[in-house]
């Protein structure tokens, strides 16, 4: 998002307690008009107690947010600028799929037939533009929930707040459900916040990612960004596979037993512990034990311990010297017939300079 | 639920910022100001009265408080105290037969593949139909002193702790059948899978298996039959003979001696069970929620022939003395003068010619029922409404909450003694509601206030607690939502809720036996001083008057709920 952008929405130093357990801890954040943001993390992290502070039902303890240029913070929910999609879909059950998309229409006085075009063309956004006469109990899941994502829509809010909406549906409908969300999104431009514990929908629906912790935000980025760059180790666990060693720093390259890895280290001193991280597709491997080690620096020689057969790649447990622990690594499914990879076979593994992450560990 | 939401926070010091307050829509001073009127309502309603009966009990007849010097003159009685014993022994005398005999019926209607199960299941909640007064009555008719089968007493008189037993078990059975019915319904077929594939031998699946999983429907069966026994006030007043217990005290004290001081003590005496036995029964409920939130597969029984036809024999014994119960009563109803002359006769419906109200009193009580289902439905539906939908003030929706939950601790003896007090006290300015129908349909209301609002608030927890939000985020008022959504999803359980008032309105003695007048006397009341006055048959036609009433009323009702259901079968999940 450019900078010079305006921030919609403006959360600052927002705080939530529950009794005495901290939901949400001095957060701040701002996100930009027309942006699709998600609040990603582990349960109880505090993303949907967010979410929720952000729709005012259930308000923080401090803090103030700023929703287009005006302080929501004391507004009761009645009076905020939002559409709300649940988990649960909560369609009203005793009203047919055109009544619940008209709820709120029917609530501005506006004329039935405008009210009857804009349910028709709501529906035909989502993709449902027949069974207007049905009930809730007769759809599927993901209809119901399209139907929840118009009447969310459908007196043209500001703000389209997610909260887990496709958690409760079958994985093939979930993936095809999240492009057309996205799609969506693209079309009407809509500001958008959606709440998931599920990193695979972040990564593929935002434009940035929360990713949250313990109440507190542990990094804002760009699924690229997330993900290449984690800027902490639970970002770096908690997203994607990751290989954790613990190692040292000397002399500008990271030491793990007898080996050292170079790799930025920033300007961290020498001495201090760190943890060094590589994702499991990021090492490379081969069979050259008659060459010589020493060639390439950031090699070690391993020990496949066993394969996991994943479809398109095949998944390796190595077990490397003194201080590596059991690594992770994937190979195309090519690559393993390739190397006639099988278990105890010796190979050596290399970790790219420019794939190496280190986090220094907290003293 | 969020229920957290402006809880004034008690940490916001750690934080050092200060605490935001949502601004209050206008919904939200309309729920708080109706949660404020409800619990007002209950406080004049409940608190009130149960305050002036309080301290009524240590006052002297001038009004001049004496302490303890009441309960130490009654303590001295020997005849007063012997009361509780009497109380104390018919009530765990028929909490444990009826739990034993009801415990074999729900099991046979629920575990077993028996022929007929609807029908003895229909057969089994008659009494409910009924006023108490109604199985005693019968009982003199079968074994008083002029009764058919006398003699299988061997001399023993029914007029006594026999015939009260006897007598609480018939109408407090369908109350225990129906919570073990419950209780016995939500098995899981898994356990039962696993214990048989661990080859179980019968007997030890019931002890390990059955039986623990009826545990909370068992203690909560026990606690309220107790409860129903040791409160009730007609059976031991129709064929308890010199048999003394708590309940006919409080009425011998307040309506026959005019004691109103010494009745105030007895109703006390008489509430420390109830509210044990009512703290004991929300214990038990509050550990049955956890065992009931496991995914379950229902258990469906499979047909065995010799247990089947054991269970159907034992069934048909005690749907026979139902039956014979009623017949017995509907019979001698129609007798000219029993049992001398058994030619048939209408003259003992001619109630008009009798002392007791006459037609006037059926007229008064149906009315009261219809005032009771039609405002006590829409009031208890509101305040359950308000308890689970407003957003913040925790604290006021528990207060509202408990006060619906304190009528079940109090008897209606004791409603009833507690509201003499109270709305005849000269200086109360709601005094001009005494002795009027107004009074009687608040009583009543009270009376059956928390089993009513406990069904509401089921209803009413089973939609989305999210609705409200949707509704907020597409700024519809809280009242569109209510009248288009929450109220027709839960317009069967608001029947159910009106169907059980009326029940009761027509067939409850007890509060009401403080508080009618002669303009507005009951049914109910009516048969219970007839049978006074000697005139048993009309008080038996009087009861079945009532019996028949009830049961159209509960016909109509299942054929309303049974024309809802087909008519929203498919929003309803089935």
């Amino acid at each position: 998002m450019p900078e010079s952008k305006q921030a919609y929405l403006h959360i600052e130093n927002l705080t939530k307690y529950f009794g005495e357990f901290v939901a949400v801890s001095k957060l701040s954040l701002e996100i930009f008009s027309g942006e699709f943001i998600c609040f990603l993390g582990p349960s109880g992290c505090g993303k949907t107690t967010l979410l929720r502070a952000i729709a005012g039902l259930d308000p923080q303890s401090s803090g103030s947010i700023t929703q287009d240029g005006k302080n929501i913070s004391n507004l009761p929910p009645s009076e905020r600028d939002f559409g709300i999609v649940f988990q649960s879909y909560a369609l009203f059950p005793n009203l047919t799929v055109f009544q619940n998309v008209a709820y709120g229409l029917e609530n501005q006085r506006l004329p039935k037939e405008e009210i009857r075009k804009r349910v028709a063309s709501l529906l035909e956004l989502v993709g449902m533009p027949e069974h207007t006469e049905k009930y809730p109990a007769q759809l599927s899941g993901g209809e119901q929930q399209r139907v929840a994502l118009s009447r969310a829509l459908a007196t043209s809010p500001g703000l389209l707040l997610l909260d887990e909406p496709l958690s409760a549906l079958d994985a093939r409908v979930r993936v095809a459900l999240r492009q057309e969300i996205r799609a969506l999104h693209e079309r009407l431009g809509v500001t958008t916040i959606l709440v998931t514990h599920d990193q695979e929908e972040a990564l593929s629906m935002a434009d940035r990612i929360v990713v949250m912790n313990d109440g507190r935000i542990e990094q804002i980025g760009t699924p690229e960004e997330i993900y290449s760059t984690p800027a902490s180790p639970f970002v770096a666990d908690f997203i994607g596979v990751m290989n954790f060693m613990q190692g040292e720093i000397f002399s500008g390259k990271v030491r793990i037993g007898e080996n050292t890895f170079s790799c930025e280290t920033a300007n961290i001193q020498d001495g201090r512990k760190v943890r060094l991280t590589v994702r499991p597709e990021d090492i490379l491997c081969r069979t050259d034990s008659t060459s010589d080690q020493s060639v390439s620096l950031n090699s070690f020689a391993v020990k496949v311990e066993s394969l996991e057969f994943l479809g398109s790649f095949c998944r390796l447990i190595l077990s490397g010297p003194e201080g590596f622990g059991k690594l992770k690594a994937d190979l195309s499914t090519h690559q393993v017939h390739e190397l006639k990879v099988t278990q105890d076979s010796r190979l050596t593994a290399e970790f790219p300079s420019r794939n190496l992450r280190i986090f220094p560990e907290s003293s | 639920m969020s229920s957290v939401a402006a809880l004034p926070v008690s940490a916001t010091s750690v934080s050092g910022a200060s605490s935001v307050r949502i601004r209050i829509s206008r919904d939200d001073i309309a729920l708080r100001s109706g949660l404020l009127l409800l619990i007002t309502l209950l406080v004049v309603a409940v608190v009130f009265p149960l305050y002036t009966l309080l301290s009524k009990s240590f006052e002297d007849m001038d009004g001049e408080f004496v302490g303890l010097q009441n309960f130490r003159e009654y303590f001295e009685t020997p005849a007063l105290f012997n009361s509780i014993t009497n109380s104390l022994g018919v009530a765990i005398s028929v909490a444990i037969i009826v739990l034993v005999l009801a415990f074999v019926y729900a099991y046979a209607l629920t575990r077993t593949k028996m022929p007929l199960r609807g029908l003895f299941r229909g057969i089994a909640l008659i009494p409910i139909l009924a006023p108490s007064l109604l199985a005693a009555i019968s009982l003199i008719y079968w074994f008083g002193n002029q009764g058919v089968l006398k003699s299988w007493l061997f001399g023993a008189s029914i007029y006594g702790p026999i015939g009260v037993i006897m007598a609480s078990c018939f109408w407090v059975f369908p109350h225990a059948l129906m919570i073990l019915v419950t209780a016995l319904s939500t098995a899981d077929a898994r356990l039962y899978e696993a214990a048989e594939a661990l080859r179980t031998p019968k007997w030890r699946v019931f002890w390990t298996v059955t039986l623990p999983g009826a545990k909370y429907g068992i203690l909560s069966t026990g606690f309220i039959v107790f409860t129903l026994v040791i409160t009730d006030f007609g059976v031991p007043k129709v064929i308890g003979g010199r048999f003394n217990v708590l309940a006919t005290d409080v009425y011998k004290q307040v309506v026959g001696q005019q004691n109103f001081e010494m009745g105030a003590v007895v109703s006390l005496v008489l509430l420390l069970p109830a509210v044990v036995a009512f703290i004991a029964d929300r214990w038990v409920q509050r550990k049955q929620v956890a065992l009931l939130s496991a995914r379950a597969v229902p258990f469906q029984p499979k047909a065995d022939p010799l247990r089947d036809w054991l269970f159907f024999s034992f069934c048909s014994i005690i749907a026979f003395i139902f039956i014979a119960m009623l017949a017995m009563a509907a019979y001698a109803s129609f007798i000219t003068f029993w049992p001398y002359n058994l030619s048939f006769t209408l003259d003992n419906y001619d109630f008009d010619l009798m002392d007791g109200g006459g037609w006037e009193a059926y007229y008064n009580s149906i009315r009261l029922a219809i005032y009771c289902a039609v405002f006590g439905s829409g009031l208890i539906f509101l305040g359950s409404y308000l308890v689970e939908k407003t957003r913040g003030v925790t604290w006021l929706r528990t207060i509202l909450h408990l006060g619906a939950m304190l009528p079940l601790a109090v008897p209606g003896l004791v409603l009833g003694i507690a509201y003499i007090f109270f709305f005849n006290h000269p200086d109360n300015p709601l005094g001009f509601l005494y002795g009027t129908m107004g009074i009687l349909v608040i009583c009543t209301i009270v009376h059956f206030y928390t089993v009513s609002h406990l069904t509401c608030l089921t209803a009413l927890k089973q939609l989305d607690p999210e609705f409200e939000a949707v509704a907020l985020s597409l700024k519809t008022p809280v009242w569109r939502t209510f009248r288009k959504v929450t109220l027709p999803v839960c317009l069967p359980a608001l029947l159910d809720v009106a169907s059980y008032l009326f029940l009761n309105a027509m067939t409850t003695v007890s509060a009401v036996v403080f508080l009618y007048s002669p303009e507005t006397m009951l049914a109910s009341v009516a048969v219970l001083n007839m049978d006074d006055a000697g005139d048993i048959a009309p008080a038996a036609a009087m009861a079945l008057m009532i019996v028949y009433t009830s049961a159209c009323f509960r016909i109509m009702h299942a054929l309303l709920s049974r024309y809802l259901k087909r008519r929203t079968q498919v929003w309803r999940n089935q």
